[in-house]
């Protein structure tokens, strides 16, 4: 049985609202902060090794320590929870089911950085959720955990929830900030970094949802406690939101230990592939990470067995790896179209695309349309090598890592599942009539049994 | 001493300048002057805030200071960047570089109509320069491009977005140099546009000023759209007595006629200083300026082509001299070449006269 430390009281009826979660050891996280200064706070951070959650694993004590803090400037905290990555929805699950624990998290955070004024982005299509943390917030506040003076210390803070208006590109922590700002939400060309110039010109840091939530197991059981779930420098637990052909998609919390294969096949997780199918690919941290095939998943090109780690996942470079990113685990069976899937990832960053640098604003749109030409049996050879060819001209040369995001779907699909491209373009009428690409991918490793 | 700004080597493809701190790689480059300097097609050095977006001007820096010699993972928008002591750039050197400037021109011109001979801003285009050093010759673009309507944004100014690369250069200008923006962008991605929100004329002193910024055929002016070729016309610098500007412009003549009234530009086609609507649109009479002589013009550019001496205007019109017919054709092409069908009556032809029309001749024969 996987460690739980964030959502492990989730099942408590009423853990929603503040009595019931205040009852079941709430908001002690920042009784004990409050008792510490605010630099052991992000020390104890630092020690628990916590990487960021919202995709690009960045540590986070050590992003809190970058914070400028010049006199008389007012240094502001930003909760990311505008998770509009396909196939991630951790943050909802976290916000809707343990509002609380967030708004802990949060004052904890806000304490150690210094914000007297805390934001809580939220995606605009989580309508419902701002009522659930608006709630929350107000429970806290007429429980003397938010406002003036909390517990006494002197420490001022306010937490206020912000809708965002739908846009992908507003996740990004520099285009978040412009919306903010209520402006375009265009990401900013850095530097100069949010730590130093974030909102308002003033120091800033953006954190993910999960990433605040799981500073409470943190300050609760302390740093070095923490660092000792989890595998190297992956540590702790991460929510992972599975989808696809899997027979119990959701939201599972793991311990960075365990294997790729456990967590497809294991009773406890996903539970093997849906109707008998067989694994084809995953995308194992949200829709802009690398595909992978089923024997790249399940094992490294070295041989070893892949594990849920953010090392292991990654290991073998984007040729051979992937990503743990945002923790959007997407499986795919042997009956699905690499060709149509990368076809959907590619309508959707076009869309998204904020269109501010030339690469990515045209670029999207150009792999969107080749590969529809090749979807619907239009395509030709030399057409995956021109989206080869654009792909690479997007990827790096971007403002933001959108750009990115968007040629890395499609670089991967090509490189692992040509053959599928190409056999579209030679079959162009079978394709139509089956969409189902090519199934020898399909996992050649036996199963867990666990 | 304090005040003394602080001196910084910078290398750029092998050429060592000081330049103080703060500069930008780009600025250092231009300093440089030559093959080395990076195109800017957004970038604006009197626009606060411009740049880094259309990514024409990525460079390479292969150490990214004395302090911290390693190299910078990623090309760098050398317009956002700024030099450090001891940086070591690879502009034109790095194949790299050359590679991601001509993706970027790629991606610029898929969407851009390719109908220079037909545009307003053909001679004086930012993106047509580009296109020659680092396009190729054919697309591999096969879809249709994007188009807009065109939009009058008040009695002077024009908006054709189909040609716009969204430099967001005017907005920057109605931002900084006007008291109320009232165009924008609109929407997001590759639909994204310039517009006023919704159909409104942009009503400021200032504001053709945008027209001056516009790289591409994007803003023109009304006044001026299609009456002439800059080639055709003659830059002279000029000034007057105006209230609300400097008063510094550039005519372009042809004869003693104003054709039209822009900003002075600077070898890199910035402004120099800004003018009011009134000397922009309103004074285009020679007797409204104090001509101060020819402008300076790049030998190379097609505007130095223009210089007309000794030129000749017929004393009559062409059909006079044709004996009343009106040609449709200035050469008969039967006696110019032999690859032409003399056969075929070129003017029944329905549509462009292609290979498959002649060929078509021949199987019925």
């Amino acid at each position: 049985m996987s460690r739980k430390v964030l959502i492990d009281k989730v099942n408590i009826e009423g853990i929603r609202f503040y009595d019931e979660y205040r009852k079941n050891g709430g908001y002690a996280s920042v009784e004990k902060a409050f008792k510490m200064s605010p630099a052991d706070v992000v020390e104890e951070v630092k020690k628990s090794g916590l990487r960021g959650r919202g995709g690009a694993g960045f540590p986070t004590g050590m992003k809190w320590s970058f914070l400028a803090k010049p006199e008389g400037v007012p240094r502001y905290l930003v909760c990311n929870a505008d998770e509009s990555e396909p196939g991630t929805f951790k943050d909802r699950y976290l916000m809707e089911f343990l509002p609380h624990l967030l708004i802990e998290g949060l004052i904890v955070s806000s304490y150690a950085l210094g914000s007297g004024r805390t934001y809580i982005y939220i995606r605009g299509e989580y309508a419902w959720i701002v009522d659930i943390l608006e709630k929350a917030i107000a429970e806290a506040k007429s429980n003397n955990w938010l406002g003036k003076n909390i517990l006494g210390t002197g420490f001022d803070c306010e937490i206020y929830v912000q809708r965002g208006a739908g846009a992908y590109i507003c996740g990004e922590e520099t285009a978040l900030l412009e919306s903010l700002e209520g402006k375009r939400g265009n990401p900013r060309i850095k530097p100069p970094f949010p730590a130093v110039k974030g909102l308002w010109d003033c120091p800033t840091v953006v954190n993910n949802v999960e990433t605040l939530a799981a500073i409470v197991p943190i300050i609760n059981m302390g740093g070095e406690e923490y660092a000792k779930i989890g595998i190297g420098k992956s540590t702790g637990t991460k929510l992972l939101s599975a989808c696809g052909n899997i027979n119990k998609p959701g939201v599972y919390e793991i311990d960075m230990t365990i294997s790729v294969e456990e967590f497809i096949y294991g009773d406890e997780y996903c539970g093997g592939i849906a109707n008998g199918k067989k694994l084809k690919a995953c995308i194992p941290g949200g829709s802009s990470v690398p595909i992978l095939p089923a024997n790249l998943l399940l094992k490294t090109a070295k041989g070893e067995t892949r594990m849920m780690t953010y090392e292991s996942l990654a290991d073998g470079g984007f040729a051979t790896g992937s990503m743990m990113g945002s923790g959007g685990f997407i499986v795919l069976d042997e009956d699905q179209c690499v060709v149509r899937h990368t076809l959907t990832l590619a309508r959707f960053y076009r869309h998204e695309s904020c269109g501010q640098c030339s690469p990515c604003r045209e670029g999207t749109g150009w792999m969107e349309k080749i590969l529809q030409n090749i979807e619907y049996g239009k395509g030709k050879l030399t057409d995956i090598d021109l989206l080869w060819d654009i792909q690479r001209r997007i990827e790096g040369n971007t403002i933001c890592p959108l750009g990115d995001a968007a040629a890395w779907p499609v670089a991967a699909a090509i490189r692992h599942f040509r053959d599928e491209f190409e056999w579209h373009v030679l079959n162009p009428d079978e394709s139509q009539r089956r969409n189902y690409g090519l199934a020898h991918y399909a996992d050649p490793l036996q199963t867990v049994t666990a | 001493m304090a005040d003394e700004k602080k001196i910084f080597k910078v290398t750029i493809d092998n050429i060592t300048i000081e330049v103080e701190a703060g500069t930008s790689i780009l600025q250092a480059a231009r300093s440089i002057g030559g093959d080395v300097v990076p195109p800017a097609m957004c970038y604006y050095s009197k626009l606060q805030g411009s740049g880094g977006k259309c990514r024409t001007c990525l460079v390479e820096v292969t150490a990214g200071s004395t302090a911290d010699p390693r190299p910078m993972p990623k090309l760098v928008a050398s317009c956002r960047t700024n030099v450090m002591e001891g940086m070591v750039v690879k502009s034109i050197t790095s194949e790299r570089v050359i590679d991601a400037r001509n993706g970027v021109v790629e991606f610029l011109l898929i969407n851009h109509p390719l109908d220079c001979p037909i545009c307003d801003q053909a001679g004086e285009c930012h993106l047509q320069d580009l296109s020659y050093e680092h396009g190729k010759e054919g697309t591999r673009y096969e879809f249709q491009r994007r188009t807009f309507e065109k939009h009058d944004l008040g009695p002077y100014i024009q908006l054709h977005m189909t040609r716009c690369i969204l430099c967001y250069r005017c907005v920057f200008v109605a931002d900084q140099l006007t008291e109320k923006r009232e165009h924008g962008v609109l929407d997001r991605g590759d639909h994204s546009e310039i517009a006023t929100y919704i159909e409104k004329a942009l009503h400021n002193d200032f504001i053709g000023n945008v027209i001056d910024v516009c790289p591409v055929g994007a803003l023109t002016d009304r006044t001026f759209r299609f009456k002439n070729r800059v080639w055709f016309l003659k830059p002279m610098d000029a000034h007057r007595d105006c209230p609300k500007c400097s008063g510094k412009v550039t005519l372009w003549n042809r004869g003693d006629e104003v054709y039209r009234v822009t900003a002075r530009k600077n070898q890199w086609g910035e402004v120099e200083e800004w003018i009011c609507n009134d000397c922009r649109f309103q004074k285009k009479k020679t007797s409204d300026w104090i001509i101060e002589g020819p402008t300076v013009v790049s030998r190379h550019s097609v505007i130095s082509q223009g210089h007309y001496v000794g030129t000749v205007n017929p004393k009559e019109f062409l059909p006079a001299v044709m004996g009343g017919r009106n040609p449709r054709l200035l050469m008969d092409i039967h006696t110019v070449s032999e690859v032409n069908d003399p056969e075929i009556q070129l003017s029944k032809i329905e549509g462009p006269a292609t290979s498959d029309v002649f060929g078509e001749e021949e199987k019925q024969e």
